[in-house]
């Protein structure tokens, strides 16, 4: 693939109450960020499971973001904090097993940090860009097979309507 | 699934940079779309009728908007939707103003992005499910907490609306910090004068219940259904007997072993006391950490004087519980603590200015108790240290506030006005005193304010200096203060009798504590968080839980009172229906796969999930299960995370409509 020309996918697991506003407030205030990200809005970031993650990057992403409201801010007081224990095992894991830290990226905007949101959306394109498309999980993915049959059955529903 | 996709060009907002009619004529090739269109402000009415008109003639089972955010114009076309006959919860909306029109510069790079931004909206709204909102009956009780100023409004306002009230005061008298002042700024009206007849008023109260020297120890339930407990802790004198004649205070023989709060420690207390004369209840406590009797049993001179027999040495703390619908959190502030260093805490302290070494050197309240009529001087400016009356004295402002280096950096906010009305009572009562204000910038918005203090200034000759002080050290009983003149450029030394320091409204201690025990969400100092701060000031992001007064940020009387009246008016507005509709975003568990792990018992926050029992044919349990009360889950999904079987769904929310937004990517 040429790497001048190949455009990385990023997907973005945001809350709707701090970082789905945030967002809004980039875009209020017209603060222009590159477009490779689209958002999927959770009610909170511990509502994201880990599978979200994993499932992003064997559809093709090449970055994830996780972003909820800051610690002590959470719209449901507490859901963040969960968030973080579970994020920073996580993180953890998949350094271990070999996939860059950098691919997926943990952050806390809050609904008044519409520039805040701007400047991650813009590092986290930055760093995907120089780590390059990622191939290695998709070369993972077709040797051990997840198997989730529920899951699969509804991505493989979609799989047949994208084609 | 007939799918209807309708693109909005928000006049020019999206159209500008995103291609509309493009959008749509690729939509109509996606799988599920029977109907896509494109029109200039779809949120209009006549948009609002061709989505109408679309949905009736091809009937549509859904609908995808791609306009602005769902936070704005989502309830729009959901009615929409309703008006046509489709469930509201089949309406996904794709964001493409904030988030994509207003962001990117580029038609082609827009107009592709907002293609994917439908396309997952698309995936979405296939396997979203019809839901309804969920009704819940209202208890018109509320519970106030704090019985200062800003409660006694909130607390009289909703009792005048005619709704059942219960005020929790944590003090052994209701009154908070505007009982302690001398005068308020800017009409120099006696504080107490004001503030006394509505004490009264609300001890009166036919609707209001009074829980003084009380605290709330747990709150469950949600919105409309809450259960607070309160704990009123031991008086050691039964209520209903205590005709508050003041005798066994009189007669305490423990006169000076414990500071007056009340009076800012400036004056002592008996073992028995009410905290000032005017309290409301006028009924005194015993302090148990002082008192004799619970030392070795003896004395009981109060029991001796009592010819009501009004005390209970053994009476013990009681615990209430009252079902409330709505709660207003008034709980104020308190001074930063100036002495205080200690490694821990955000706030560093003022070592160098001696507070706590030099008796002299003292804070805004305290000043507050000398001026005051009722306070331990009797409203005579005199020095705590010798009771002399002071000839020079120096107010430093921002003593704490603006001051990152010292752990805040917001302003707070009254400090430049009670500053000058210091300076000016001081004045009018030591005719030949000079008066000193070192101060940062003076921050008098209000109506009212700015002439205030230039009448501090300009009438009473007070004399301010720009710039701050480094250091106040004692010499020959004169407490030397340094300090510079920024705009005259030089340093300036002042030897002052007596220094007051205005320093800063921070939250209480407890203040993260009681937000745990309600579920509200508070900043950094402890300061509790409104919802949004400029549209919903008043209420918490927990809905029923309303803010009032300086808990939330440091303001002076008349913005507390105003605001208290707004919670108060939020609460009736909350009481003036018997049920309560809210949105049907909450977990679900499918009892079925659920293995009774209880992991998301522990991880919710606001205790919705309880253990259910699954019986065989003969009655036998079988197996536990999660249940999810659905009045009291608020849908954030931190359960569906944390659930190792995936037996929990979160309506709206659930992963098969993020994984098909996941695979639209």
């Amino acid at each position: 693939m040429d790497k001048e020309k190949w455009e990385p996918k990023i997907a973005a697991f945001v809350c709707n109450w701090c970082t789905y506003t945030g967002a809004d407030l980039a875009g209020t205030s017209r603060i222009k960020y590159p477009s490779n990200t689209k958002l999927i809005r959770v009610m909170c970031s511990g509502s994201v499971d880990p599978v979200f993650i994993l499932k992003a990057f064997e559809r093709g992403a090449d970055g994830v973001l996780v972003s909820g409201c800051h610690p002590n801010d959470c719209h449901y007081n507490a859901g963040n904090f969960h968030a973080r224990r579970r994020w920073d095992f996580f993180h953890k894991l998949l350094d271990f097993i070999g996939i860059e830290k950098e691919r997926l990226q943990f952050s806390w905007i809050s609904a008044s940090e519409g520039k805040k949101f701007a400047d991650v959306i813009s590092k986290i394109t930055k760093d995907i860009k120089s780590l390059g498309p990622f191939k290695a999980y998709k070369q993972m993915n077709s040797e051990f097979t997840v198997n989730f049959p529920e899951y699969n059955e509804s991505s493989n529903s979609i799989n047949k309507e994208l084609q | 699934m007939k799918i209807g996709v309708f693109i909005c060009h928000c006049g020019e907002n999206i159209s500008r940079t995103v291609d509309c009619p493009k959008v749509a004529e690729v939509c109509r090739n996606f799988p599920g779309v029977e109907y896509s269109t494109n029109y200039k402000y779809m949120c209009s009415d006549p948009g609002q009728k061709l989505i109408k008109d679309a949905v009736l003639e091809n009937k549509l089972d859904a609908i995808v908007v791609g306009s602005c955010s769902p936070h704005m114009h989502e309830r729009t076309f959901r009615n929409a939707a309703i008006s046509a006959g489709i469930n509201p919860f089949l309406v996904e909306i794709a964001n493409l103003r904030e988030q994509c029109s207003w962001v990117h510069d580029d038609v082609e790079e827009a107009t592709q992005k907002a293609i994917e931004l439908v396309r997952m909206a698309l995936e979405k709204v296939k396997r979203d499910k019809p839901l309804t909102k969920i009704k819940v009956n209202v208890t018109k009780r509320i519970l106030v907490i704090g019985g200062g100023i800003a409660g006694i409004q909130a607390a009289l306002d909703v009792a005048n609306a005619g709704y059942e009230v219960i005020l929790v005061e944590k003090e052994p008298s209701i009154g908070g910090h505007m009982s302690q002042l001398s005068e308020t700024f800017p009409t120099l009206d006696c504080s107490q004068c004001i503030l006394t007849p509505r004490m009264v008023e609300v001890y009166q109260h036919p609707k209001i219940k009074l829980f003084t020297y009380s605290e709330v120890v747990k709150v469950e339930g949600f919105i409309g259904n809450f259960k607070a407990t309160i704990k009123k802790k031991a008086r050691h004198i039964i209520d209903d007997r205590c005709s508050g004649c003041g005798l066994c205070m009189e007669n305490c023989p423990i006169k000076k072993k414990a500071y007056n709060s009340f009076e800012e420690n400036l004056a002592f207390r008996p073992a028995i006391y009410t905290p000032f004369p005017q309290a409301v209840p006028n009924i005194p406590v015993i302090d148990e950490t002082i008192c004799t009797h619970y030392k070795n049993g003896k004395c009981g001179m109060c029991v001796k004087v009592c010819d009501r027999e009004a005390i209970d040495f053994d009476q013990e703390d009681t615990m209430f519980v009252a079902d409330i619908g709505a709660i207003i959190v008034a709980t104020g502030f308190k001074l930063y603590n100036i002495e205080k260093k200690s490694s821990g805490s955000i706030y560093k302290g003022y070592g160098e200015y001696g507070y706590g070494k030099y008796r002299d050197v003292i804070d805004g309240l305290q000043f507050e108790r000398i001026a005051s009529a009722s306070g331990p001087t009797s409203g005579e400016i005199k020095r705590p240290s010798d009771g002399k009356v002071p000839k020079k004295i120096v107010f430093i402002q921002c003593v704490g506030s603006r001051d990152e280096s010292k752990g805040i950096s917001y302003c707070s906010k009254i400090c430049c006005m009670y500053t000058a009305k210091h300076a000016m009572l001081y004045k009018h009562k030591v005719h030949d005193g000079e008066a000193y204000v070192f101060y940062m910038d003076i921050r008098a918005g209000g109506k009212m304010y700015e002439e205030f203090v230039r009448r501090a200034i300009e009438e009473d000759n007070v004399k301010y200096i720009r710039g701050r002080v480094s250091r106040i050290y004692e010499e020959k009983g004169k407490y030397i203060v340094k300090g510079e003149d920024t705009i005259a450029g030089m340093p300036v030394v002042v030897d002052a009798d007596m220094v007051v320091l205005a320093s800063a409204m921070i939250p209480h201690d407890n203040a993260p504590l009681l937000a745990r025990t309600i579920g509200i969400p508070y900043d950094k100092y402890g300061f509790y968080n409104e919802a949004h701060p400029k549209l919903r000031p008043v209420e918490s992001t927990t809905s029923g839980v309303f803010l009032a007064g300086a808990c939330q940020s440091p303001r002076d009387i008349p913005d507390t009172v105003s605001m208290a009246s707004a919670a108060a008016s939020k609460a009736i507005i909350l009481f003036s229906s018997d049920q309560l509709e809210r949105e049907p975003v909450v977990a679900k568990v499918n009892e079925d796969i659920c293995q009774g792990c209880f992991y998301c018992k522990k991880v919710c926050p606001f205790g919705a999930i309880e253990v259910k029992d699954i019986k065989d044919i003969n009655g036998i349990v079988f197996k536990e299960v999660a249940y999810i009360n659905q009045g009291v889950c608020k849908g954030c999904g931190t359960c569906t995370a944390t659930c190792l079987s995936k037996s929990i769904e979160l309506a709206g929310f659930n992963n098969e409509e993020i994984f098909a937004q996941i695979a639209a990517l």
